[in-house]
């Protein structure tokens, strides 16, 4: 019983190939970052043209993945959309989109990062500065921190006030010179260009002035309270 | 395990031979069912369009990785079943015929003897094996974020993908197999296969058990 039969005799080819390629697995760990951004920039201009859609079926170079923490998400448009600047504030507002981009526009180029690892290298990102908001609304000196709130009904972000005062924290209006799709949390979606993805709230219904700095969605999951890129 | 008899196979119960053990074919379903749940998983965490319409990204990301770290698990407990052992080891074990058996064209007609499993049947096993680890490693460093640094969980994410996409190739590769092959099937289904259809496929094998 312990010797199979001759046609299964044999040099033990299987656990040299698995041992390899797990290895293989790990060296890819190390370098597939790398590897990535090569693979990116060279099927880049394919997949803008793809006009089948399959290459976004595929792993192939940094694409986008879309995330919803609840079910559909209704969406709103440029009638339907309101921001909300509330709680700690001397003077509360309602925004429309339109009184949105009546506001100066700040636009910038940054790769947007998840902090699993998936990555979208270049992402021209236009909006108006959460730290101008928060100068029109004047938050009271027990203010501490900023709640960002979606209007999926679910996800939160918190930051503390100066976090949110940051040059690159907008209410992002436009990614690729386009209005933001519902899909990337439009018609506006916070993006924080020093922090990782969580940290950008999509679907931004209300921004509220807050007395701590109490974890948000995935803060409170274990996802770090500050979401700043470590490397 | 149950379906014994329930269908007439191509021979008589007395003309049957053992092929998997009750162990072995609670290994295999229940690799199978949690591969298949970390595969739907999976095709709704990548594909934006599915994502957006399930939605609740928290709860299929938590039943993909648990799913997926549950995984080996059976693949485990099976070495406790002598049988499995012994069929790991078949799986492991590639010999001259076997390199003979994948370049050859006519594979199939019987002239190279096989044994209880093919040279394709261990490519694969061993494919799935490997896939499987990968994904099992680089899962958790996307999951626990805090383990590595973002360059490797850039890495991770890079391997991740790529390997999902070719053991989800492996098994699409498998299903098809199998769909043409009803004994091999009840061969897994009831653990006992045909003597006829032992000596077409698995000749060596079949000299063996009888």
């Amino acid at each position: 019983m312990t010797d199979p039969s001759a046609a299964d005799a044999g040099a033990p080819v299987g656990r040299r190939v698995v041992l390899g390629l797990l290895g293989l697995g790990a060296v890819g760990v190390v370098t597939g970052g790398a590897v990535q951004d090569g693979l990116s920039r060279l099927l880049a201009p394919i997949q803008l043209r793809d006009p089948t859609g399959l290459t976004s079926l595929i792993p192939l170079g940094d694409t986008w993945r879309y995330y919803s923490v609840t079910g559909a998400v209704e969406p709103r448009d440029a009638a339907s959309y309101t921001l909300a600047v509330t709680g700690l504030v001397d003077e509360p507002a309602t925004y429309s989109l339109a009184d949105l981009e009546a506001l100066p526009q700040t636009s910038f180029v940054r790769t947007f990062y998840c902090i699993t690892g998936w990555r979208v290298p270049d992402v021209p990102w236009t909006g108006v500065r959460v730290a101008d908001l928060l100068d029109a609304a004047g938050p009271t000196s027990d203010a501490v921190g900023v709640r960002f709130r979606s209007f999926d009904g679910t996800y939160s972000v918190n930051m503390t006030l100066a976090q949110a005062r940051a040059r690159d924290v907008v209410v992002t209006l436009q990614m690729y010179g386009e209005p933001v799709t519902h899909d990337h949390g439009g018609p506006a979606r916070v993006h924080a260009g020093s922090m990782y993805g969580y940290k950008g709230t999509k679907w931004l219904s209300e921004i509220e002035v807050t007395p701590d700095n109490a974890p948000g969605y995935w803060e409170d999951r274990g996802y770090p309270l500050d979401g700043y890129l470590d490397e | 395990m149950s379906e014994v008899g329930s269908r007439p196979g191509p021979a008589a119960p007395s003309e049957d031979v053992q092929r998997f053990t009750a162990a072995e074919r609670w290994v295999h379903r229940s690799v199978a069912l949690l591969t298949g749940v970390c595969l739907v998983t999976a095709a709704i965490l990548y594909n934006g369009a599915l994502m957006m319409v399930v939605g609740h990204r928290q709860l299929v990301s938590d039943v993909h990785v648990w799913s997926g770290i549950a995984l080996p698990v059976p693949m485990l407990l099976g070495a406790a079943s002598a049988a499995y052992r012994r069929d790991v080891s078949r799986l492991d074990r590639f010999g001259r015929a076997d390199w003979r058996w994948l370049r050859s064209r006519s594979r199939r007609d019987g002239t190279i003897p096989v044994g209880k499993f093919n040279a394709g049947q261990k490519v694969n096993a061993w494919l799935v094996a490997a896939s499987t680890g990968v994904l099992l490693g680089t899962g958790v460093l996307m999951h626990w974020t805090g383990l590595v640094q973002l360059s490797w969980r850039s890495g991770a994410t890079f391997v991740h993908d790529w390997v999902a996409l070719g053991l989800g190739l492996l098994v699409v590769g498998h299903i098809l197999q199998a769909s043409k092959d009803p004994e091999a099937r009840r061969g897994m289904r009831t653990g006992r296969v045909s003597r006829r259809w032992a000596r077409t496929e698995h000749r060596r094998w079949a000299d063996e058990v009888d």
